[in-house]
């Protein structure tokens, strides 16, 4: 077992699990309509949750405990994918985002789910099942609001080439990707990223959207080795704020 | 002699903290009890990952053996016997139903939203039923609306 792969690995995927957890708990209160404004409180909440079991995975292995990982690191700490830290803007953006990365989540969890690292392998069955829910809620409303009226088609478009880019940023290689293939803890990337355009291919197929020609699209890489936006910083800020007021606080 | 039968007769007092019908042992999250002298070993997987009543749990179970005299008590949270939402109890599925919340179908039907789209109603028993949200107040739930009774609903989600 390559253990810095898998290390690696881990802070990648529980990264962009936390910080779009954390943007989708920005739409508590602000949901264009109730039943949404629930759908991603709920969804933060399980990718919050998701991310809190795979810090604690690493953790095992040596690592900081959760809080510590999650709250005290700065933004060149952090592995997570451009997108995921991007604002969440208006709710088409929210909803293309939502969808471009539960779409590629549900298959890594599935591809991780034959991991050879047995306790990944298990939480990944079981977080499988929980995006399920998830890409059910994208699947429908961009199938929706992809075929709904003009305003609602333009502004998913319009999100849609803004977003790929970045969406392409989630598959940007691991320097341990041959280890990870080889040791059969993660198929990876380019793997993941195959199968993903297929599916994103057959749900926008289904509405009146177009997709961009794949190979005119510059992804936007550098998250994964540390390198952000200027947003992720003030969203680490605010996260942790209560946190860094007493870091030995028992809650 | 403390027996796992005895322990997990008690662990029948500990109800799951959002649903206070349902013992921890009937929503099946309990998937080990092991005894060493007086020393008790509990293995326990959440329901969702991202459950935050998991700790509430735990502390009801040290608190109830507790009472009953066992304090050697330690808790193993893992996914090895990952949940899922068949591990729920024939008793406990009644137990779900009677408190007004519909229990989740079988996994194996749960192939289609429709499924969903149509959740029996706990109330009259009929499946003129829509689905309102897959998304409900906790994790666990989703949220449906019965045509005939003129009320909202919540099921338990397959999962």
């Amino acid at each position: 077992m390559n253990e810095p792969a898998l290390k690696e690995l881990l802070y990648k995927i529980a990264d962009d699990q936390l910080i779009l957890g954390h943007r989708n708990s920005e739409w508590t209160g602000f949901g264009p309509l109730l039943e949404e404004d629930i759908a991603f409180s709920s969804m933060a909440q399980d990718k919050v949750g998701q991310s809190h079991a795979l810090y604690q995975m690493l953790e095992t292995l040596g690592e900081k405990d959760p809080d510590t990982v999650a709250f005290m690191r700065n933004a060149d700490q952090f592995h997570n994918c451009i997108m995921v830290e991007l604002p969440n803007g208006e709710y088409d953006f929210s909803l293309i985002r939502h969808f471009l990365y539960d779409t590629a989540e549900a298959i890594r969890f599935e591809m991780l789910s034959e991991s050879s690292y047995q306790p990944l392998a298990d939480i990944s069955k079981k977080i499988r099942a929980e995006l399920r829910y998830h890409t059910l809620h994208a699947n429908t409303w961009v199938k929706q609001l992809g075929s709904a009226t003009e305003e609602s088609i333009s502004r998913l478009q319009r999100s849609l080439e803004q977003v790929m880019p970045y969406a392409l940023g989630m598959f940007e290689e691991s320097p341990y990707e041959k280890e990870l293939i080889g040791d059969k803890i993660f198929g990876g990337e380019q793997a993941l990223k195959e199968r993903w355009m297929k599916k994103v291919e057959a749900i926008i197929a289904q509405t009146q959207l177009q997709l961009p020609d794949w190979k005119t699209i510059q992804p936007v890489m550098g998250g994964r080795a540390g390198k952000h936006s200027e947003y992720l910083q003030p969203l680490l800020d605010e996260m942790s704020e209560v946190f860094k007021i007493d870091p030995t606080a028992e809650w | 002699m403390l027996t796992r039968e005895q322990v997990y007769t008690w662990l029948e007092e500990v109800k799951d903290p959002e649903i206070p019908v349902l013992s921890l042992v009937d929503l099946g999250v309990i998937t080990d009890v092991q005894i060493n002298y007086n020393d008790v070993y509990i293995e326990m997987t959440p329901t969702f990952v991202g459950c935050p009543a998991l700790d509430f749990m735990k502390q009801d179970i040290h608190e109830t053996l507790g009472k009953h005299g066992v304090t050697n008590v330690s808790i193993d949270v893992t996914f090895r016997k990952a949940w899922n939402s068949d591990l729920i109890t024939e008793k406990g599925k009644a137990a779900l139903k009677k408190f007004g919340l519909a229990p989740p179908p079988s996994r194996e039907l749960f192939t289609e939203l429709d499924v969903l789209e149509h959740a029996t109603c706990p109330r009259c028993n009929g499946s003129d039923t829509e689905l309102r949200n897959t998304f409900g107040p906790t994790l666990c739930r989703s949220i449906h609306y019965c045509n005939t009774c003129r009320e909202a609903f919540e099921q338990f989600k397959p999962l």
